[in-house]
């Protein structure tokens, strides 16, 4: 293991650690307005100082941290099932099976998804708390997020499937859900990885976007994305508003460290 | 009739497909997204009971979306986009004047994002001193949310145009390190270099042709991503493009508008892609 | 070296010289306007260049909030309310030079009512089923005779922008200060002076002082901001309380607080009938001791001071005291009182157990409230009034979603429990709002299209409007509608919350400013602004 993976996975041990860490203590509460210090600067008590609404932001952001890294690992773990099925029959079918798969992969691809995300959200049950309505965005998220990925296992499906062990397996007479089985899926690992590594900082990235736009979490409940909304007015804002994207950045550098170098993905 | 043509002709019925789908679902999409058949107009105390139904039956008309689907596309093919009930304006003059200002931004976008990416994706390959500097700047680049990015450069006077090529510069910088790292080593350019020759030289003899497909197929797909990022800078940093069009139909249901604009993205796209694909077999044959 | 100079200072006396008459202003729309039509104006946009573009024949003085002769050099109201008269004023020219005449008027008036034209500006003249008649007496008096009494009728006319019957150039002849020039779709609108205007200053000279108005395109408040600091725009008509404590901090001078606007925020139940909500929801919804233990538990105050930055002030009911003559001044906003809102809840049988209410049948209290994605400072109103109400032991959830999801349910389905939104009166007379207040009225938004008022409240609300409407005397319509907003402050069917400052930003350059609390509140007085360099010009 290289010292950048070692630094990599040692970043967001932490970040993890703190997060979960700080959700047990009763005080760090991300809700709590704390109105005669709203705005307020950073002190002892407040370490990244209050938002408008005088809630601490040291202790928003540490849930959102929790919460972020969470849902993006697994809606990436989502999008990579799909993909790999997908991808995997487009791939080893080939023929027509293949053509029609790519020109969905390409539809996906170009279609405005904005609103299945703004369909879902209206129609979810207003009473439903916060924390289901995230989810919901990020299985949708997983749902939409399986086209990239797909093209890659597909790429790396045919490879396999015209390697000359595979042709030769074939020619021995082993069956072909033994060859899948036994030859195409385990040589497929380590691309679904590198895939999985991949895709969770470009999820973390999405929900932010998606917050920054205001179609996040609902309030009072914080992500990533929701906490950047203070940045809407950056002129209007004080530095220590900007710690969320500093934990995006360094959450994203430790996971890109942690993705294979390699291959030609955009 | 020749294999060619054959072939064209059934690429060219696969791309009408795909596009006359994403025009479809699009319609399907948006025609069941909630708030279709609302209007803020009604929310004016002033109207009487008239105009509030002449207001819904605007409505009404867009309402079933198969019959608006076959109408819509019959007036495309005589030329006619129709008229965008929320901007109230044609949708040809709405294109047509919004297309300058993406183009611009996207073709900045993709020549600063590919100079970047390029230079220092080849610095990183040919002196190793550089592969830090390029990945740290990549890593920097792809860390930081593109809206946040946007609206911090944008609310500071910053360039709002280098903002796409910030946001293209590190997909496209991995992508050409591996593509060059791998072309500079194959054995005949390795011994090229050993053999003291002009470096310009090799990498116009030698590297490019030997990359010319990939980096083909990049230039297709960076056209579509810079068309991805163009929807969100246009949008926070209020340059009337087609992205901020598209934003601000898809807020005020704008059906005509965005079955409009998904057929033309996705034609162009996949022209796009064509493109690349045809011009990547040909050098591929070429160079065999 | 004499010789060289000469030709220098003369450039220089002459473009001084030029700029007394001339000079441009600049400040920015939200966006395109939908329509340059002046009689299909819906939305804000168009409704600021109609403004800067067209005459009117009265206008209500937006400081005085008094009716003030324009193309109408006097009027009467007679027959019992149901006619009024104008006399033209005379040597009035469209700006392309057509003379202006009764013609135009009767020509304006006859193409409003035009039943296929939908103009919401129509609307309110067809009160009642018999459409408006116009008389053209001579060449410059002009009535138009209505099926009914009409109370404040002459109001009306403010919104109607007359166009010239005679004009080859059609809508582009206009009577206002400015006329149209250039229209270039998402960038700019520039308006040019009419040398036609008829109006001049004390010192007889032909308004406006702007040669130019650019209106530049702009959606992002940001950039405004940027711009505005930068000295390309002049104004900004109306800034969100955060930019206006950054500036009054960096330049105090180029801000102003005009008081209290006639801008509310609020918050009201969902009581319809229809609405798929558990029956025990629709009780406590309909239940004047809850509504009124909710408003006594939201703490206004914090409001105004947190989410408003000081700029607002806690409402007490649907008339903002900007509006002078209409405010019931005995009414206060609901005290922030937590004890007597548990003492309701208590009375009305919820009971409070750890902390959490629960209702005679044990069902939890817990609600949502709705409330547009996008409009920060209304999400931030939700998130206080949600913790507010943990004090009474209620559940709040806050929802925000996109306007149209929003309007869908607010209208259509009705599957909502609250909503938070903001109401902007644009008319002073509280004739605006009959479609508000009658119970069978589609705005009527707790529970609208009514067969028949669901509650007595309601009914002599329906009353009480129906005769203020018919009443002509100003001080009878009056103490009916203070008697409808006291009813209101009781029942609360909607929760006032607050009412907003009108808050601009003005260039310390610009002269003759006279911020209003009434839309369009910094450039109301549009033909008598101009910079303090035009102004050293003019010496």
């Amino acid at each position: 293991m290289t010292a950048r993976r070692l630094f990599a996975i040692a970043a967001l041990g932490l970040l993890l650690a703190t997060s979960f860490g700080a959700g047990l203590l009763p005080k760090f509460s991300y809700s709590a307005q704390h109105r005669e210090f709203t705005d307020a600067a950073p002190s002892l008590r407040f370490p990244l100082g209050t938002d408008e609404l005088g809630r601490d932001r040291m202790a928003r952001l540490l849930s959102a941290t929790r919460v972020s890294l969470v849902f993006a690992a697994a809606a990436s773990l989502g999008a990579l099932i799909l993909a790999a099925l997908i991808g995997g029959v487009a791939g080893y079918c080939g023929g027509w099976c293949d053509r029609a798969l790519v020109h969905g992969i390409d539809l996906m691809l170009s279609l405005p998804w904005l609103f299945l995300l703004l369909a879902v959200r209206a129609l979810l049950p207003l009473n439903a708390a916060p924390l289901t309505s995230l989810l919901a965005t990020y299985a949708l998220l997983a749902l939409l997020g399986w086209a990239s990925p797909a093209r890659v296992v597909r790429a790396g499906v045919r490879s396999l499937r015209d390697s000359e062990f595979v042709l030769q397996a074939r020619a021995e007479g082993v069956t072909e859900l033994r060859i899948l089985l036994r030859h195409v899926l385990p040589n497929l690992r380590p691309i679904l990885l590198a895939q999985f590594w991949t895709s969770i900082p470009l999820f973390i990235l999405t929900e932010a976007n998606l917050g920054f736009l205001g179609l996040s979490a609902g309030e009072p409940f914080p992500t990533w994305g929701s906490l950047l909304r203070e940045l809407q007015d950056p002129l209007l804002v004080r530095p220590e508003a900007f710690a969320p994207v500093a934990a995006i950045a360094l959450s994203v550098v430790c996971f890109k460290l942690l993705s294979p170098r390699g291959g030609y993905q955009v | 009739m020749p294999r060619w043509f054959t072939r064209m002709a059934r690429q060219l019925g696969a791309l009408g497909v795909t596009v006359l789908l994403g025009g479809a679902l699009t319609a399907t999409l948006v025609r069941t997204s909630p708030g279709f058949d609302t209007d803020e107009r009604l929310l004016d105390p002033r109207l009487d009971a008239q105009s509030r139904a002449a207001i819904e039956a605007e409505h009404a008309a867009d309402g079933n979306v198969a019959r608006f689907y076959v109408r819509h596309v019959g007036a495309l093919l005589r030329g006619d986009w129709g008229i965008s009930p929320s901007l109230k304006a044609p949708i040809g003059t709405l294109i047509r004047s919004r297309l300058p200002v993406t183009a611009e931004i996207m073709a900045i976008g993709i020549a600063g994002g590919w100079v970047l990416a390029f230079t220092l994706a080849l610095a990183a390959v040919l002196w190793p001193g550089w592969a830090r500097v390029g990945g740290a700047l990549s890593v920097t680049a792809l860390s930081v949310p593109a809206a946040a990015l946007a609206v911090l450069i944008f609310s500071t006077g910053g360039p709002i145009r280098a903002i796409i090529a910030l946001i293209l510069f590190p997909r496209l910088f991995d992508f050409l390190r591996n593509l060059l790292a791998d072309a500079y080593a194959q054995p005949h350019i390795v011994t090229a270099r050993a053999k003291g020759l002009n470096p310009a030289l090799i990498l116009i003899r030698h590297v490019l042709p030997v990359c010319a497909p990939q980096l083909l197929a990049l230039a297709g797909v960076s056209a579509s991503m810079a068309f991805g990022a163009a929807i969100p800078v246009e949008t926070l940093c209020d340059l009337p493009g087609i992205g901020q069009l598209a934003w601000k139909a898809a807020l005020a249901r704008d059906l005509p508008v965005l079955v409009s604009l998904t057929m033309l993205i996705t034609l162009l796209t996949q022209i796009c892609n064509a493109v690349s694909d045809w011009a990547g077999a040909g050098l591929q044959k070429g160079h065999a | 070296m004499t010789r060289r100079f000469l030709p220098v200072l003369v450039v220089a006396f002459t473009s001084t010289a030029l700029a007394q008459i001339g000079g441009d202003l600049r400040f920015c729309l939200r966006a395109d306007p939908k329509t340059f039509d002046p009689l299909l104006v819906e939305d804000d946009n168009s409704e600021a260049v109609r403004y800067l573009t067209g005459g009117v024949l009265l206008r209500v003085n937006r400081v005085s909030q008094q009716f003030t002769p324009e193309l109408a050099a006097s009027w009467k109201v007679d027959e019992q309310g149901r006619r009024i008269t104008f006399h033209l004023r005379h040597g009035v020219a469209f700006s392309d030079g057509t003379p202006f005449s009764a013609d135009d008027v009767t020509y304006t008036m006859n193409r409003l009512m035009d039943p296929q034209l939908h103009s919401a500006t129509a609307d309110p003249f067809r009160s009642s089923s018999i459409p408006p008649r116009i008389t053209q007496l001579s060449a410059d008096t002009v009535s138009v005779t209505f099926g009914a009494p009409v109370s404040g009728l002459e109001r009306l006319f403010d919104q109607v922008a007359i166009l010239s019957a005679h004009s080859p150039r059609k809508l582009a002849a206009v009577l206002g200060p400015f006329q149209v020039a250039e229209y270039k779709p998402g960038i700019e609108v520039r308006l040019s002076r009419n040398p036609n205007y008829w109006k001049t200053d004390a010192g007889g000279r032909r308004l406006p002082y702007a040669d130019q108005i650019h209106l530049q395109i702009q959606q992002n408040r940001d950039l405004e901001l940027v711009r505005f600091r930068r000295g390309e725009i002049d104004l900004i008509n109306s800034v969100d309380p955060e930019v206006f404590e950054r500036l009054a901090h960096d330049a105090p001078s180029s801000v102003t607080d005009a008081g209290v606007s006639l801008e509310s925020e609020m918050m009201w139940f969902n009581q319809a009938p229809s609405a798929p909500l558990p029956s025990y929801k629709k009780a406590w919804f309909a239940s004047q001791a809850f509504r009124r233990a909710v408003s006594e538990g939201i703490n206004r105050a914090d409001l105004a001071r947190i989410v408003f930055k000081g700029h607002a002030q806690p409402a007490a009911g649907p008339i903002s005291p900007a509006n002078r003559f209409w405010f019931n001044t005995t009414l206060r906003p609901h005290p922030f009182d937590v004890p007597s809102a548990l003492r309701r809840l208590q009375e009305e049988g919820f009971q409070m157990r750890n902390g959490q209410l629960y209702d005679g049948g044990g069902h939890a209290v817990e609600f949502s409230i709705l409330t547009n994605a996008g409009n920060r400072s209304r999400e931030r109103m939700a998130t206080m009034i949600q913790q507010d109400l943990t004090a009474l032991g209620m559940r709040v959830n806050v929802v925000t979603l996109d306007f149209p999801s929003l309007l869908e349910r607010m209208t259509q389905t009705f599957q909502y429990e609250a909503c938070l939104l903001g109401l902007t009166n644009l008319d002073l007379d509280p004739g605006a709002q009959m479609n508000v207040w009658l119970s069978s009225a589609a705005n009527h938004q707790w529970n609208p299209n009514q067969k028949s008022a669901a509650t007595p409240w309601e009914a002599e609300i329906d009353r009480l409007m129906r005769r203020q409407a018919s009443e002509l005397r100003p001080e009878a319509r009056k103490r009916l509608f203070d008697r409808v907003q006291q009813i209101v402050w009781e029942q609360e069917p909607f929760l006032y919350l607050v009412n907003k400052d009108s808050l601009m930003a003005l260039s310390p350059q610009l002269q003759n400013t006279a911020p209003a609390a009434v839309a369009p509140q910094a450039y109301w007085n549009i033909e008598v602004l101009r910079k303090s360099s035009q102004l050293a010009g003019n010496r």
